[in-house]
């Protein structure tokens, strides 16, 4: 699904990610934890593809394709996910109608035809009731006065409407609440399936209770400097990341 | 639905950043030659087979012309107009002996409009809709005439209405904008071509949307629009004009004269969707868009509504007003410019308060992309016997790259100390974290600039008529194809 080999990557000359290598199969749910500034959101960015950032070495293959060649709007429709740690507010959008449009640029990069109004019509109100998401927010604004709990539900609503083969979670559960918690990750969980793959971005163990990774990785300063199963996330809670990247 | 469907999919197909409605159409046409003066006026008069009087009033409309300079206030960088080299009337020669019926009309001049995405043909037109078409300096069709006039509505030319309602037009043609306003407002007057004429009476709510279509198609040739719309009491219409032209290299002349008037208790709605062709990323061609419109509130309660969406021209001069005579009258104002490339606009309106407990409200969206300049010039002035009138202006610039400009010009004045003016701007760049967070969902770059846009105008554009908003949505993108890298 993902190989980055050797990733380096720069902003504005300083040096943010170095010498990267990250492996996810299919059906693979990885988790990567790290403390401030060891280069986690950066990672997300890259491979959303959001400029300002410069790849001085490496490669990324997604599917078999060069990802580093493909535009933000290619990757997404390519079925790349980014749920973003801050979603933006987009004043005068009503939060449905940009559901159809994502959805409806997805399909039309795949060539087919746009999806009709009742078919999409029922499958947001099914994947919202999952999420608990009441259809009076679909109403507003997209993101405009939510609640930091409403809009990470949002982002999960838009990935489970989009059902994409590869989904990064950028620290989804910063700002949640246990209840918001709880239900953002069931509707992880339920949209698991052998063919995709999560990435799962946390500073916290916490998530990991609710959202199983087959594997963890810690990533310090630019770099993974451990790798292992569930288990590592755990050791990590007791002894904290200083220690961690040490006896790396 | 059809002819929704059909316009939808007409502008559903103007893919590129082209302007797709820059063909012209073959016809043959009749035109005076080159040149202002007092034979070309009495021609065009001549031509329409005018009464006496309104040759006068043409004749007297051009002198006053001839010694009014041209309007300076606007932040425009208008190069000097040859008024000598401009063609003042041209009409398709098949339209000559006004056809009786559809089936008479060249179908040359049908297809340009179905081309356009107006279809004429009643069995085509949508539901709701009354259509009277202008191409060049005539008026094709009016469709839906009969049922209107089983109200007693009248939706004509204004050719036809200096026949057939010459009390009316005598009564009310420069009683909201005199002759002697400024000088493109007289050049109107002298060398007007067609139009609309609306009455309607007493009692009455016109049923349908009533709507005009301009096209210029003719090289070289001015379009002088003149439209007449009159409420009577407690009656009420919504009306909506669009407007084309080819593309043509040479800069072509649009000076419309629009005047409404509402007696008590009655409501205009007038929204226009302006997409006239704005010259190439140069600035080479494109249309002047010189443009009087405003609206007299004569009786109490009276409302008059403004929306606009303007897209097109080189240059766009316009402010649609309100003059808020009648106790209790409304004003409203709500608009969305937007310039791209070589582009100017300055555009905004005035709210002139007069009566009492008259209130106004502004929104204004301006966005400009490219090299454009955009400006929003409003004046809101409230008289001494305006007791408690009320305003609300809110002004918001959107800009897109680092080449272009946004002004905002708001002039205040007010006499009263009972009134209360509220004043709002904002001006911001297009956020790269918003285009950014669209095409992580999928969306192109254009798509994602459409939306934000179409955001940010919302508020605007859910005033236009239903079928309108669509067709303007699309439109509001693809004037601003290409201004994002």
């Amino acid at each position: 699904m993902l190989e980055i080999k050797n990733l380096h990557v720069s902003i504005e000359e300083k040096k943010i990610i170095k010498g990267l290598d990250l492996s996810i199969n299919k059906g693979e749910v990885h988790a990567l934890m790290g403390p401030n500034g060891s280069g986690k959101s950066t990672l997300s960015y890259v491979l959303s593809g959001k400029d300002k950032y410069e790849i001085n070495d490496g490669t990324i293959d997604y599917n078999g394709k060069n990802l580093l060649e493909l535009d933000v709007d290619e990757r997404a429709n390519e079925g790349l996910f980014l749920a973003f740690q801050y979603p933006m507010e987009i004043p005068g959008v009503q939060t449905s109608f940009f559901l159809k449009t994502a959805i409806n640029s997805k399909r039309k990069y795949l060539g087919q035809s746009e999806m009709d109004a009742l078919e999409f019509a029922k499958l947001m109100k099914s994947k919202a009731e999952e999420l608990n998401i009441s259809t009076e927010m679909l109403k507003r604004d997209l993101n405009v006065n939510y609640s930091g709990g409403e809009k990470k539900k949002q982002e999960i609503l838009q990935m489970s409407m989009l059902s994409p083969k590869m989904a990064i979670l950028d620290e989804t559960d910063s700002g949640l609440d246990i209840d918001a918690l709880r239900i953002v990750s069931e509707g992880v969980n339920k949209l698991r399936n052998s063919d995709n793959s999560f990435l799962v971005i946390t500073h916290y163990q916490r998530l990991l209770n609710y959202i199983k990774p087959d594997f963890v990785h810690i990533i310090a300063d630019g770099k993974i400097v451990k790798s292992g199963d569930y288990s590592l996330a755990l050791e990590l809670e007791e002894k904290g990341y200083e220690e961690m990247s040490q006896t790396a | 639905m059809a002819a929704t469907e059909q316009t939808i999919k007409q502008v559903n197909t103007l893919g590129s950043s082209d302007y797709k409605y820059g063909f012209s159409t073959e016809v043959d046409e009749i035109r005076p030659p080159k040149g202002l003066n007092e034979e070309i006026i009495k021609f065009i008069s001549a031509q329409k087979d005018e009464p006496e009087w309104m040759l006068e009033w043409r004749l007297n409309a051009f002198k006053v012309f001839n010694k009014l300079p041209k309007p300076q206030w606007a932040k425009l960088n208008i190069p000097e107009i040859d008024y000598q080299d401009c063609y003042y009337y041209s009409i398709p020669k098949s339209l000559k002996d006004k056809p009786k019926s559809l089936d008479e009309i060249d179908p040359e001049i049908l297809k340009t409009y179905e081309k356009l995405g107006i279809p004429l043909k009643e069995q085509k037109m949508l539901s709701g809709i009354a259509v009277d078409a202008v191409f060049d300096s005539v008026s094709v069709a009016t469709t839906y005439k009969k049922q209107l006039s089983d109200l007693g509505i009248v939706f004509c030319s204004i050719s036809e209405a200096v026949k057939t309602h010459p009390e009316l037009v005598k009564k009310y043609l420069g009683s909201v904008i005199p002759v002697s306003d400024h000088s493109f407002a007289a050049l109107n007057s002298a060398v007007f071509t067609d139009g609309s004429f609306i009455y309607i009476p007493e009692g009455v709510r016109c049923p349908v949307e009533l709507s005009t279509y301009f096209r210029i198609n003719a090289m070289n040739t001015g379009q002088f629009e003149r439209t007449l719309i009159i409420a009577d009491k407690d009656s009420y219409v919504s009306y909506l004009e669009g407007c084309t032209a080819p593309m043509r290299d040479e800069n072509q002349l649009h000076a419309a004269n629009v005047e409404l008037v509402a007696l008590d208790n009655a409501e205009i709605k007038y929204s226009t969707v302006q997409n006239w062709y704005p010259g190439d990323k140069e600035g080479k061609g494109g249309i002047y868009n010189f443009v009087t419109k405003r609206g007299a509130c004569r009786g109490k309660n009276s409302k008059i509504s403004w929306t606009q969406v303007e897209t097109g021209s080189a240059i766009t001069w316009k402010y649609p007003s309100c003059i808020l005579q009648g106790d209790n009258s409304k004003g409203e104002f709500y608009s969305v410019a937007i310039t791209n490339n070589m582009q100017q606009a300055d555009t905004g309106t005035k709210m002139i308060h007069i009566g009492k407990n008259t209130s106004s409200k502004i929104i204004s969206k301006g966005i400009s992309a490219g090299k454009a300049n955009n400006t929003y010039r409003g004046l809101v002035n409230i008289l001494s016997k305006a007791k408690n009138a009320r305003n609300f202006t809110q002004c918001d610039s959107l800009l897109i790259g680092n080449q272009c400009g946004a002004h905002t010009v708001p002039y205040i004045e007010s006499s009263n100390s009972d009134s209360m003016v509220e004043h709002e701007a904002t001006t911001s760049k297009i956020n790269e974290d918003q285009l950014f967070y669209c095409q992580q969902r999928g969306l192109n770059s254009e798509d994602a600039v459409g939306l934000i846009v179409n955001g940010f105008c919302k508020e605007v554009l859910q005033n236009l008529p239903m079928e309108f908003a669509v067709e303007a949505q699309k439109l509001v993108a693809i004037s601003l194809e290409g201004s994002v890298g």
